[in-house]
């Protein structure tokens, strides 16, 4: 049998990601990338769905990738991984590297929502990763079903008979959980050590893993790229973005939210794609509404 | 170029395009006030900043596209952020 080496050299380690990728300035999804190879080392195979992250990390014939990736469709990031990780078993090298699927939110709660179902269902030993940045970006910021509720896109335009997106945010991470399997996490790139955390303690864990990363993308929600931490921190604080692990179907820790309570327009403000619920005196309903989406948050998880 | 089926391409090569043509506004690291906490290479998205020594930080205008996360998130305000000149 051929004993090429499956994963990259020991040395690179520390920049998995190689720079010169064509990322947006001050984009979240390339800094969750960097932080999810730094903390899973060298000794990985990556999958990744059609989006931004692949686009800007793959511009043909060059890579930024330091560690062995596959590109297949939009659909399919979680089955790729999948067949991976069974070649492995096959092959009795599934000691030689850990799997990670990856993909946006688009191709993980829509379009790969299937594959991605298959892959927890078979108890692949996977992690796979959801780059949130809360729609379809790398086509022109179109909603999804991670899209936040009032938000505008191209496809949930705001104007005199419209707010925005019509929808709340789908429960990505219990739809995970639901199947069953041992670890589900939600983290935001405002949080690096957190991120380094539960990737090591998912990797650590044998069976299927579902982990959501909060990742702004100046581009589609209009905020300024040097805000990219703040405005992701923000989310967590008021309680938009509940920050939590889930062990075998339980909430077994959460971060908690600011006391006194951060209220939402603080998020919201600083981001075009909200801007309209501050042009007249009926959006002050429509923020009360996100308020109280946030609120139920901190209920749900016990965030205060 | 030629597409064979399943298209290849080697580890680490993006490196080749120099991003750090994109930038508007370029960040100086004064090297005067750190305290050595590491977020601006944490949070730099290029990841372009490196560590010289314990409280000395720099960065490689190479990629650096100046999106200025490093200035914003410096726990003691050391990084600067200047209009670049060409
Ligand atoms: C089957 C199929 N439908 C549509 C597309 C076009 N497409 C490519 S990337 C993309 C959006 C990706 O959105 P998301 O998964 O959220 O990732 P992001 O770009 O936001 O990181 C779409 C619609 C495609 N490549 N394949
Ligand atoms: S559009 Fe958004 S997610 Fe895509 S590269 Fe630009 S900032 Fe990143
Ligand atoms: S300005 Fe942005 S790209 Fe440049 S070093 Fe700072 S964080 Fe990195
Ligand atoms: S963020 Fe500021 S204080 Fe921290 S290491 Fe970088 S330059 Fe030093
Ligand atoms: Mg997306």
């Amino acid at each position: 049998m051929s004993t090429t080496t499956l994963t990259a050299p020991k040395e690179q380690s520390c920049t998995l990601l190689a720079s010169g990728h064509t990322a947006c300035t001050g984009c979240g999804e390339a800094l969750a990338a960097k932080l999810v190879l730094g903390a899973a080392g060298s000794d990985i195979i990556v999958t990744d769905a059609t989006g931004c992250l692949e686009v800007f990390t793959t511009r043909f014939p060059q890579s930024s990738w330091e560690v062995p990736f596959i590109h297949s469709l939009f659909e399919n990031s979680a089955a790729v991984a999948s067949g991976v990780e069974v070649a492995l078993k096959a092959l009795g090298r599934q000691n030689e590297a850990k799997v990670i699927a990856q993909g946006g939110d688009g191709g993980t709660a829509d379009i790969g929502l299937q594959a991605l179902s298959g892959m927890l269902e078979r108890g692949h030993d996977i992690l796979y990763v959801c780059y949130d940045n809360e729609a379809y970006m790398n086509t022109g910021v179109q909603r999804s079903g991670l899209t936040p509720f009032d938000c505008m896109t191209t496809t949930s335009p705001c104007g005199e008979l419209s707010w925005g997106n019509k929808h709340n945010k789908k429960d990505m991470p219990s739809i995970a959980a639901a199947h069953g399997i041992p670890y589900v996490a939600t983290a935001s790139v405002a949080f690096p050590k957190d991120i380094e955390n539960k990737v090591k303690k998912a990797l650590s864990i044998t069976g299927p893993k579902y982990m959501q990363i909060h990742s702004p993308c100046p581009l589609g929600w209009r905020s300024n790229p040097q805000l990219t931490i703040k405005v992701a921190k923000l989310a967590v604080q008021t309680g938009l973005y509940p920050i939590f692990e889930m062990e075998n179907g339980k909430v077994t820790k959460v971060r908690k939210v600011t006391t006194p309570k951060t209220p939402v327009e603080e998020y919201l403000k600083i981001q075009g794609r909200f801007a309209h619920l501050f042009k007249s005196p009926k959006g002050k309903e429509e923020i009360q509404k996100i308020q109280e989406i946030a609120d139920r948050n901190v209920e749900k998880y016990g965030l205060a | 170029m030629r597409l064979d089926l399943g298209a290849i391409a080697k580890a680490g090569t993006s490196k080749a395009n120099q991003t750090g043509s994109w930038r508007n506004y370029k960040p100086i690291f004064h090297q005067v006030k750190c305290i050595g906490c590491g977020l601006c290479k944490i949070y730099c998205p290029e990841g372009c900043v490196t560590m010289i020594e314990k409280k000395k930080y720099t960065v490689d205008y190479t990629y650096c596209k100046g999106c200025g996360i490093c200035a914003e998130e410096c726990s003691s305000s050391d990084i600067e952020m200047i209009v670049e000149e060409k």
